[in-house]
């Protein structure tokens, strides 16, 4: 079936967790597994790639990469394609992600899936999920042209390593003829981060029925209570009332904890998608027509700002302060 | 200056999507179609490039006759003209397709800025602005929770997991906007009057230039060979708070010993 290759993502020296996941799923799916690593800390991540599966890495390790939004990879990637015609090429499905693979898509005219959950060989091709709908419909497509490009998910995969040896690598020069293109001046960190929201085993979360900004604060006491994270729909964080790392959703972040804690949230499709794959879910919501029911193993129909407060006496009552 | 805002015409995201068995499809009949709420920031975002300074703005939509009404609504919230570009053989475009298309009517808008929603609420594929950006080859600023522009720069807060980035670059480029932009204007019932006499024109595949075999379902890089309902999760319990909803959560709680 040829070669896969996969669009690394490092971060502080690390390839992301969803990057691994990918080279995982590469390994079950194809022959040979190859990664295009391109930023400045590209070396210290190569152990972990080709213990996870990575035989081959193609490295750039110029800071353009950091500084400049997508073009110069999807130059760069786009060239090395040429060469190598991949059978398939797997991205992570994040911000970055996305940018590198709709350029890339558009320069060699090929097409492109988004929103991944599985990809499986079958013969020549391979079988894409996406769930669409807030993944309330599966839908599986055929790949039928030479490198699909596919958008992937997080925790579609698990990633697993294998201890085998880092890949043989290869330099890639950044041509000087690539365009750089769009420029980043500087990174805000917002003071007030999710904590671990990815990695909480219980996730509360915050919709538009808890009506203002200052109502969190009871998630956050609820969320302490049980050891877990606060979480919020793209509506509260398009508001303001939350930073961005807050979000879960199409855009957000994806979670799959043991137990979901959905406050005044309804259930958009596009929040469903970052949370559905949740072992159990809460959902708190006045409206008893609310989609979030739906997907919910206990639902309460109230309003979630009598409801979570008395949650937390319940819990002091039983020994949790 | 010119600037471009794509547009799209989706079902109400607030009902329940369907795909027709036989296509795969998205269905448009007996449903309500509105302007895609991502697009309505996008248009809100350019109308305010334009009011600061100086220009008008242009809005683009590809989609069948209906995708009209779409573009009246940019133009009664103030955008100046319209492009529609309609054409049977585009009937199940994919993004790359689309991107294709959009980039051509870009061009011809003679645009040096184009804003567009970071994905639509229907598909959230959102490789379209990306892949127009790379078509024209211009930069994309993508993910901006803010945007201003600034004798011939462009700048935006790109929204990050952990905060923003401030990303520039000198025009022409492509902006990509996220729902924290702005609160989209209502139009007025002036502005819906006035719509009705602005200038909407209207492009085939011809006109753009663009070969026929290379978009549409024909040219799609995929084919989709299921659609079928999710797994459902088992049926939970639903219950009304009579008082006794926090007791019954935190038992539930303690059998999944999360407590």
């Amino acid at each position: 079936m040829g070669m896969i290759l996969v669009a690394a993502e490092v971060v502080a020296g690390s390839p992301t967790p969803l990057t691994l996941e990918l080279v995982t799923q590469a390994r079950a799916i194809g022959d040979e597994v190859a990664v295009v690593v391109l930023d400045p800390g590209a070396d210290a991540a190569l152990p972990a790639l080709g213990a996870h599966g990575a035989s081959q890495a193609f490295v750039g390790r110029e800071s353009a990469y950091r500084e400049h939004l997508g073009q110069p990879a999807a130059h760069v990637v786009s060239s090395l394609m040429d060469r190598l015609q991949p059978s398939l090429v797997l991205f992570p499905g994040t911000q970055e992600g996305r940018d590198l693979a709709a350029r890339v898509s558009a320069r060699l005219r090929l097409p492109v899936v988004a929103n991944a959950v599985d990809v499986t060989r079958d013969g020549d091709a391979f079988l894409v999920r996406t769930a669409i709908f807030g993944g309330t419909v599966d839908v599986v497509t055929r790949t039928r042209s030479r490198s699909p490009l596919v958008l992937v998910r997080p925790k579609s995969f698990t990633a697993m390593a294998t201890g085998a040896p880092p890949p043989a690598t290869e330099e890639l020069p950044l041509p000087a003829e690539a365009p750089l293109g769009a420029r980043r001046l500087e990174s805000v960190v917002a003071p007030s981060a999710g904590p671990g929201l990815e990695e909480a085993r219980v996730v509360v979360s915050g919709g538009r029925g808890m009506q203002e900004a200052a109502n969190f604060e009871v998630l956050e006491h609820l969320a302490r209570q049980l050891g877990g994270a606060v979480g919020a729909s793209r509506a509260v964080v398009d508001a303001g009332w939350v930073p961005y790392a807050f979000q879960v959703g199409q855009t957000g972040k994806t979670v799959k904890p043991d137990v979901y804690i959905a406050c005044g949230i309804s259930g958009a499709m596009q929040h469903l998608v970052g949370m559905k794959g949740s072992s159990h879910i809460v959902a708190v919501n006045k409206d008893p027509d609310a989609p979030i029911f739906k997907l919910s193993d206990l639902g309460v129909v109230g309003d979630a700002l009598k409801v979570v407060p008395a949650l937390i006496e319940e819990l002091r009552a039983r020994g949790l302060p | 200056m010119k600037v471009a805002v794509f547009v799209k015409q989706i079902p109400d995201p607030t009902g329940v999507g369907r795909l027709d068995p036989a296509t795969h499809l998205l269905v448009r009949d007996g449903v309500e179609l509105v302007l895609d709420p991502g697009d309505a920031n996008g248009v809100e975002a350019a109308l305010r490039v334009v009011e600061a300074n100086g220009g008008e703005v242009v809005a683009i939509t590809m989609g069948g006759e209906r995708a009209a009404e779409v573009l009246r609504k940019a133009m009664a919230m103030g955008a100046s003209s319209a492009i529609h570009v309609a054409d049977d053989r585009l009937r199940g475009s994919d993004a790359l397709a689309t991107a294709r298309v959009l980039a051509a009517a870009a061009t011809r808008s003679g645009c040096e800025l184009v804003v567009a929603g970071t994905e639509s609420t229907d598909g959230y594929t959102g490789t379209v602005p990306a892949a127009v950006a790379e078509f024209l080859g211009w930069p994309a600023l993508t993910f901006a929770k803010a945007l201003e522009v600034d004798s011939g720069t462009v700048r935006i807060h790109r929204q990050t997991p952990a905060g923003h980035d401030v990303v520039e670059s000198p025009l022409p480029a492509v902006v990509t906007v996220t729902g924290a932009i702005n609160e989209p204007r209502y139009p007025s019932l002036r502005g819906i009057m006035a719509a009705k006499s602005r200038p909407l024109e209207l492009f085939s595949l011809d006109d753009l230039g663009i070969p026929p075999e290379e978009v549409g379902l024909a040219a799609a890089g995929q084919e989709v060979i299921s659609a079928a309902p999710a797994p459902e999760r088992t049926a939970g319990e639903l219950i009304e708070d009579d008082g006794s909803a926090a007791g019954r959560i935190a038992d539930y709680l303690a059998e999944l010993k999360v407590i």
